[in-house]
Order: structure tokens, then C-alpha cells, then sequence
């Protein structure tokens, strides 16, 4: 599958087009297909994203799990802080980046 | 230290004023951010992988008091908790918003810093030695004329659109703590047989892609002159730089391409046209901007023992005690590599402590250095045990200088947009692995240094062991370098060959230090052993 990511424009975390708008969470994330570069034109034309880019992913019963280690470290949080990532209460969740 | 005159606050005020329409004009979409890129760079602003990140310069490394509560207060406010100390003696902090970017800049101009030219083509963060003004070795202050070059590129014209980023150190010690000939521009103020004070130069060094050592240039240029002689260096490049090739536009590889010949017949020609023109700095402004770097009012008869009873405090005092030139005073490290920690960070509430030490201690002065550590300059020795005491208490009392663990690391993949592979975790491993103090005195100094990426800002190049990721195929992979240097001695570090995955690097990186231990003679240092026996002893242990 094919998915899309990006910065927020104002704060710059991370997010993840759901299909109808952004979310923070990539389980969130939809397939665009073939049609991701119209999607982030429209977006980015928007503001709504800032350095918008398409992402191979791995369809999971948990979600989307981006195929580049870049993207899932993008996603969770930086490995080495965990306390700061979007799961700081679960001691396995870096196991999905890695 | 350097105190902002009118003009100097002027400008940075005028500068975040600028910034804040900016950031007001891409966030209300008056500006793209192919416009925007360049303008958020100018300061110090990326965009990373989890938010922006903001890069504050310390110009020369050197700060006050009030300055690190000031950053303590910015990473409270508006980070999260933290900052990182850069192999540029610079502060990064990693979890920025673009609309509070202009308030930070706004904050750090009340007490006299800024973000300007620390990223995009321009005349990068000048460094300095970190021990300036307080080293033993040392012939003079450099920061007077490191500040007198921050002034007159700061803003200037020509150099605001470089081919690409160019690097200057000034050292004035034959011990280069500063990484000196990996820079573009590298200055290391000499005395001639006349007593008169002037330059060795150096140019065309740099890491990266393509890493180069600086040539020598100048035996010695008169100290006056160094201001001709930078612009006609930065004319040349500016002439002939490869502004079409990105991967060619440092200096380094025109001198290469050029040849070092040719390069400094055109620099040499090019500086007789800036003699004539006279832009040198006037004595008037030397004693001017010398004048804040005046040594403070140290004390006349103090002891010079320390009380070395407790042993842990004895061992603190041997890894991060330096000499002073000072009688009864001693430099002070302050490690940010604590064992399995992350080599540069710093919390909020440590940088208030190293704050308070810094004015209470160190006549109000601090140094960042290459390393990612920290330094206070100028401690009475009798002080010393309490400022350990202190130091240890905030979690800051390690005694790893320059040994094993003292690894330089990038924040690589697990913050920067451009990595390959994480930096981090192999450095917090190799850290775990040879933890055990006898044995990393016992190795002695090796210096460790990691990058995530070809960027090399880990300094792999320079590293006694070098570590490069890589990305192959999508998954992390480390190349193994040996035989680095970025002090007086300086090389390039070699590849041993293929590479690793990341518990491999780790046991590569032992197998190394052992064979090292095996083969040293007394009093050598690793990077001894292996410019003696070179690199195949150390392949065959690596990859058997």
C-alpha cells in the first residue's frame, strides 16, 4: 500500500493523511493508490502540510507499517527516548520500528 | 566575553522582527516553502523527522551564566526539557514549533544570542579552542580575532551567498583541541622570530563526502592582515566554486581540483588587491573588541594541592582536569556522556546547575566544545572538590574524557531528516559494553566517533575508530574506520572494509580494541599502535 506523510505546517510534528484529513497516528493512514501526488499538490496548496511525500507500507492487522525505517521512527519517535514518543507507556513499541 | 554594542542588538533585534513577518507570511500562505526554505535556514531552522529543530549559535563556544538559563528556560518552554550540544559547540533543540521559532529568537536576543548562520551557504559558527584564555599552552586569547571575524562576515554581502557552507577555527596552542585542519579556513595564531604575533594558515579542509585535510597555505601572515587575506581565500572559491554541482561546491575540492599550488598562487594574488583596498581591522578595533576578553581578576597565592582522598573525586580530577595557565586554577570538564546516556544532551535543570557553577565558580564563563561536552574555564583548584560534589549530584560527574565512552555521535536517524542509519543507540552500546572503568583506563584514549550519514557531522573521518551507517537496502548498516584524527596529529581515517549491522559494529569495535591491547607497546596510545603496525592486524581481528 501506498500511504502519505508530512510535516504540520505550524508545528511540524509528524502526520499521516487519513483519507479525509491528517492524523498524528499512522494506524490512522489510508492507501491513496495512484493518487498521493494529487492529494499532497491539493494539501500542500492548502497548508495543511508542509514537505508532503508518498510512502511504501506494509498493511498490518495494526495498521499501516511503513516499509523504511525512516518512516516508522517518523512515526513512533526517536528510539533512544521513549518517554517521547507517541507510545511512552508501552515498553514494546519500539520493537515496531525496528 | 564579547558584549553586544548598540548596533550588534540592533541587528539581531531587527533580524527576529524579520523572521516573525516571515514565519507570519508562510504560515498565512504568502510564501511557499520552496521561498520560506531558505529564509528559515538563514536562522538556523530546519525542518528534522519529529518537528523543527533550531540551531543557537555559541559563537566560539563561549557563553555565561545567564545565557545557559536562558536556554535552560527555552528548552522548558518550548522544547521538551532538553537540548543538544553539536560537534559545532553550538545548541540544538529538537521539538520546535515554526509559530513559536520567532518568540525563541526574540528570547535569545535579551541576552545576546541568536541563530543567525547557523545552517545554509554561509560562514557557519566560527569554533575556537575550548580551553581559550585559560590553556597553559596557549600563546594568546584566539576569540579576540575569532570575534573580529564573526563581525565582519556577519551580514556581509559577498559571503551571504556562498557556493556552500564554510567552516573557520582559530586555535593559538600547538594542541589542537578544536578539529583545526578539518575546517575550510583553519588559523592557528604563532609567533615569528621577532616576537610578532601572526597566522598559520590553513584551507580546504573538510568532512563529509569527500573528506580532505586543510593544506598549509601560510607559513605565517602577519596577524593584522588576516582579514585581506580571509576575503581573497573566499574570492577564490567564490570565482571558481562548482555552483552546479552540489557535491563539489565546498572549497575543499577546488583546492583539490585546483591544485594547492595554484590555489595559493590566486589567493596570494588576489590578497595584494585587498591589501590596497584597506579593509583590515584598525589596531583601535582590536584593542576595542580584545578588550572584553581581558582575563578575569584571578587571585594572587593559592595552593596549588588538591585533596585527593576520595578516590572517586581523585579519578574525576586525572580524566577531566586540565592546566591552568593561571597559578591555583585548573579547566574544569563537564562530561555530557554519561554511560548509555545520549552524548551531547543536557537537561534543563542540569544547565541551571552547570549555570549556577559557571558564576559562582568560573567567573561567570562556559565552554561547549567539539566534543559535546562542557568546560568551565577558570576553577580555583581548591574549589574543586565542590564543584564535583555538585556536578555529581546533577548526574554530571563522569570521568571519561577522551576515553572509550567519551564518543562523539550525530543525532543520525532518530532525529535528522538527511540520515542513513542511527548514531545513538551503537554509541550508547559500545558506551554499555566497555563501562567498566579499569578497563577503559586501561585502554586509555581512544577516541570514538559516530555518523549517520555521509554528512559526517559525527566526525567519523577524525575518529581513532570511525563508524559511518550507511543505508543498504533499507536496513541500518556501519562501516568500521580506523586511524583518524582531528587533533595536532591529524588523519583520515580508513575503511577496514565490509560493513556491519548494529550488534556487529559493536563487537567489531571490541575486537579492534583488543587487538589493540595485544599489540601496543608501552605508552602507546591506540592511534600509536596502529600507525605502527597499520591496518591489517586489525582486519584480521575484525574480520578474521
Amino acid at each position: 500500500m501506498r500511504i502519505l506523510t508530512g510535516n504540520d505546517l505550524k508545528t511540524g510534528a509528524v502526520i499521516w493523511w487519513t483519507g479525509q484529513d491528517w492524523s498524528l497516528h499512522v494506524e490512522d493512514a489510508s492507501d491513496v493508490g495512484d493518487h498521493g501526488e494529487a492529494v499532497l499538490a491539493r494539501e500542500d496548496g492548502a497548508r495543511r502540510v508542509n514537505g508532503g511525500y508518498i510512502v511504501d507500507a506494509e498493511a498490518t492487522p495494526k495498521g499501516p507499517r511503513p516499509a523504511h525505517i525512516k518512516d516508522r521512527i517518523r512515526a513512533l519517535g526517536p528510539t533512544v527516548r521513549p518517554d517521547l514518543t507517541l507510545k511512552p507507556a508501552d515498553p514494546t513499541a519500539g520493537d515496531w520500528v525496528i | 566575553m564579547y558584549k553586544y554594542d548598540q548596533y550588534d542588538q540592533a541587528m539581531v533585534d531587527a533580524r527576529v522582527e524579520e523572521f516573525r513577518d516571515q514565519t507570519r507570511r508562510r504560515i498565512a500562505g504568502d510564501m511557499n516553502d520552496d521561498q520560506f526554505k531558505p529564509l528559515r535556514l538563514k536562522n538556523g531552522l530546519y525542518l528534522q523527522l519529529h518537528a523543527y529543530m533550531l540551531r543557537v549559535a555559541i559563537p566560539y563556544g563561549t557563553l555565561n551564566s545567564q545565557q545557559m538559563r536562558k536556554l535552560a528556560d527555552i528548552a522548558r518552554k518550548y522544547d521538551r526539557g532538553y537540548g543538544h550540544f553539536t560537534t559545532r559547540q553550538n545548541l540544538q533543540y529538537n521539538w520546535i514549533k515554526l509559530e513559536e521559532a520567532p518568540d525563541i529568537l526574540a528570547e535569545l536576543a535579551t541576552v545576546e544570542m541568536h541563530a543567525i548562520q547557523t545552517s545554509g551557504e554561509s560562514i557557519r559558527n566560527i569554533s575556537a579552542d575550548q580551553y581559550a584564555g585559560a590553556a597553559a599552552d596557549e600563546i594568546c586569547d584566539p576569540r579576540p580575532w575569532a570575534e573580529l571575524l564573526r563581525q565582519a562576515t556577519t551580514f556581509h554581502p559577498e559571503f551571504s551567498y556562498l557556493p556552500r557552507k564554510f567552516k573557520i577555527a582559530v586555535i593559538s596552542a600547538k594542541t589542537d583541541r578544536a578539529a583545526l585542519r578539518w575546517h575550510d579556513c583553519a588559523l592557528r595564531i604563532v609567533r615569528n622570530e621577532a616576537g610578532e604575533e601572526g597566522f598559520e594558515v590553513y584551507a580546504g579542509g573538510g568532512m563529509g563526502r569527500t573528506p580532505f585535510i586543510a593544506y598549509p597555505i601560510r607559513d605565517f601572515l602577519p596577524a593584522k592582515q588576516i582579514f585581506s587575506y580571509l576575503q581573497a581565500i573566499l574570492r577564490v572559491w567564490n570565482l571558481h566554486a562548482r555552483r552546479d554541482n552540489i557535491h563539489k561546491q565546498r572549497m575543499k575540492i577546488l583546492v583539490h581540483e585546483l591544485g594547492e599550488e595554484e590555489f595559493r598562487r590566486q589567493v596570494e594574488e588576489e590578497f595584494q588587491n585587498f591589501l590596497a583596498l584597506g579593509t583590515d581591522f584598525p589596531q583601535a578595533e582590536y584593542d576595542r573588541i580584545a578588550a572584553y576578553f581581558t582575563p578575569p581578576p584571578f587571585e594572587t597565592g593559592l595552593s596549588e594541592e588538591i585533596d585527593r582522598s576520595d578516590p572517586d573525586f581523585a579519578l574525576w580530577v586525572d580524566r577531566q582536569v586540565a592546566p591552568h595557565k593561571a597559578p591555583g586554577y585548573a579547566i574544569a570538564n563537564i562530561s555530557l556522556k554519561p554511560i548509555g546516556g545520549i552524548g551531547g544532551d543536557i537537561t534543563a535543570d542540569q544547565m541551571d546547575v552547570v549555570a549556577d557553577l559557571a558564576e559562582r565558580y568560573s567567573f561567570d564563563d562556559l565552554r561547549a566544545t567539539h566534543v559535546q561536552n562542557l568546560v568551565l574555564p577558570h576553577v580555583r583548584k581548591a574549589d574543586l572538590y565542590t564543584v564535583w560534589q555538585v556536578l555529581r549530584e546533577a548526574g554530571l560527574a563522569d570521568a571519561n574524557l577522551d576515553l572509550v565512552t567519551d564518543v562523539i555521535a550525530c543525532p543520525g536517524l532518530d532525529y535528522c531528516s538527511l540520515a542513513n542509519a542511527r548514531s545513538i543507540p551503537v554509541a550508547q552500546e559500545i558506551q554499555r559494553r566497555f563501562a567498566d572503568m579499569d578497563r577503559q583506563l586501561d585502554i586509555g584514549e581512544l577516541k570514538i566517533k559516530i555518523s549517520g550519514c555521509i554528512n559526517a557531522c559525527g566526525h567519523h573521518h577524525a575518529g581513532h575508530i570511525g563508524i559511518l551507517g550507511v543505508d543498504r537496502k533499507g536496513t541500518e548498516n556501519y562501516q568500521l574506520l580506523l586511524g583518524g584524527s582531528g587533533a595536532e596529529d591529524t588523519s583520515q581515517a580508513k575503511i577496514t572494509g565490509p560493513g556491519f549491522d548494529e550488534a556487529g559494529i559493536v563487537d567489531a569495535v571490541e575486537r579492534t580494541v583488543e587487538r589493540y591491547r595485544d599489540l601496543r607497546e608501552p605508552g602507546e596510545r591506540f592511534l600509536d599502535t596502529y600507525r605502527r603496525v597499520g591496518l591489517d592486524p586489525f582486519k584480521e581481528a575484525i574480520y578474521g
